[in-house]
């Protein structure tokens, strides 16, 4: 069970859009996860930066615990399948897509970008759908 | 290498960040995306908090030539609202809400090296390599009949 937490998410939300800012400010990139992953395994140039970003997000939960953030996510082994058919439509949805939670939805919403406010409109509307489906038998 | 050094401050910022605000936390997003549960408005707090300061930065940007280790800003070019801006939206979602995982908290994750998490990646990977296998194919076959367009991405 989960409780709210508006101060420490408008906390860690400030660092993410810290960072968004700060990778726009220095690189001239957009700080969407989908878009840099996706980049690194598919562009040929340009890896170096992406690279970087990404073994920083991997290295925020080996230093983030020392600093007194909570750990990395401990899940349940149970259900492998639900995971990596999750993975899968992740993937291949975000880059169809263009942009994740964080290219579309935190930097997009920045930007005032229509398109990025659309894609996040769509994207947490069937994201909530599926969890009605899943937790409550709404539609199924 | 400033460009680099950088580049994974701002992923390690990132990460800190996704860590306090209790978004690696699966069943915390879920809460969010559970309308007709004991709903936890905590996700909106986040990206509001990270859209407004991520948009002061954005604003400074604008009044920059370039950006200080780079020649110059890659900016999204694209401001058209198409199908696959919409379906893929739509997968995404679809996974996003039966997980409660997108790409940012499933890297900060890993590395807790849990077999959940390691699934999920390896899925995402495949994933995203997949639509890039599929999209050279339809490109292919639109420059072929003429209607081939170049896209770039919004991140």
């Amino acid at each position: 069970m989960h409780h709210f937490t508006p101060l420490s998410g408008l906390i860690g939300g400030a660092l993410i859009g810290l960072a968004a800012a700060a990778l726009m400010l220095s690189a001239g990139r957009l700080a969407g996860v989908s878009g840099i992953l996706g980049g690194l395994l598919t562009t040929g140039s340009d890896r170096a930066w992406r690279l970087a970003f990404i073994v920083g997000l991997i290295a925020a939960a080996l230093i983030g615990p020392l600093l007194g953030t909570p750990t990395a996510a401990h899940l349940s082994s149970s259900n492998l399948v639900l995971y990596a058919a999750a993975g899968l439509l992740v993937g291949f949805g975000s880059r169809m897509g263009n942009g994740c939670t964080s290219g579309h939805g935190v930097c997009g919403f920045a930007r005032f970008s229509t398109r990025s406010i659309v894609a996040t409109l769509v994207f947490m509307g069937a994201a909530i759908v599926m969890v009605a489906i899943v937790r409550h038998g709404i539609g199924g | 290498m400033p460009l680099i050094l950088a580049s994974f401050g701002c992923g390690l910022i990132f990460g800190l960040g996704l860590l306090i605000s209790g978004m690696t936390e699966p069943e915390k997003v879920l809460g969010f995306l559970d309308f007709f549960g004991a709903w936890d408005a905590t996700l909106a707090f986040v990206m509001a908090g990270a859209a407004a300061v991520a948009g002061v930065g954005f604003a400074l940007a604008r009044r920059q030539s370039a950006p200080l280790f780079a020649s110059k800003f890659s900016w999204p070019s694209r401001s058209d609202i198409d199908a696959p801006l919409i379906v893929g939206s739509a997968l995404f979602g679809i996974g996003w809400g039966l997980s409660g995982i997108c790409p940012g908290p499933a890297l900060v994750n890993v590395a807790g090296l849990t077999a959940p998490i390691v699934v999920f990646v390896a899925a995402m990977i495949v994933g995203m390599f997949g639509y890039g296998l599929w999209q050279r194919r339809s490109t292919v076959r639109d420059i072929a009949i003429g209607t081939g367009v170049v896209t770039s991405s919004d991140g």
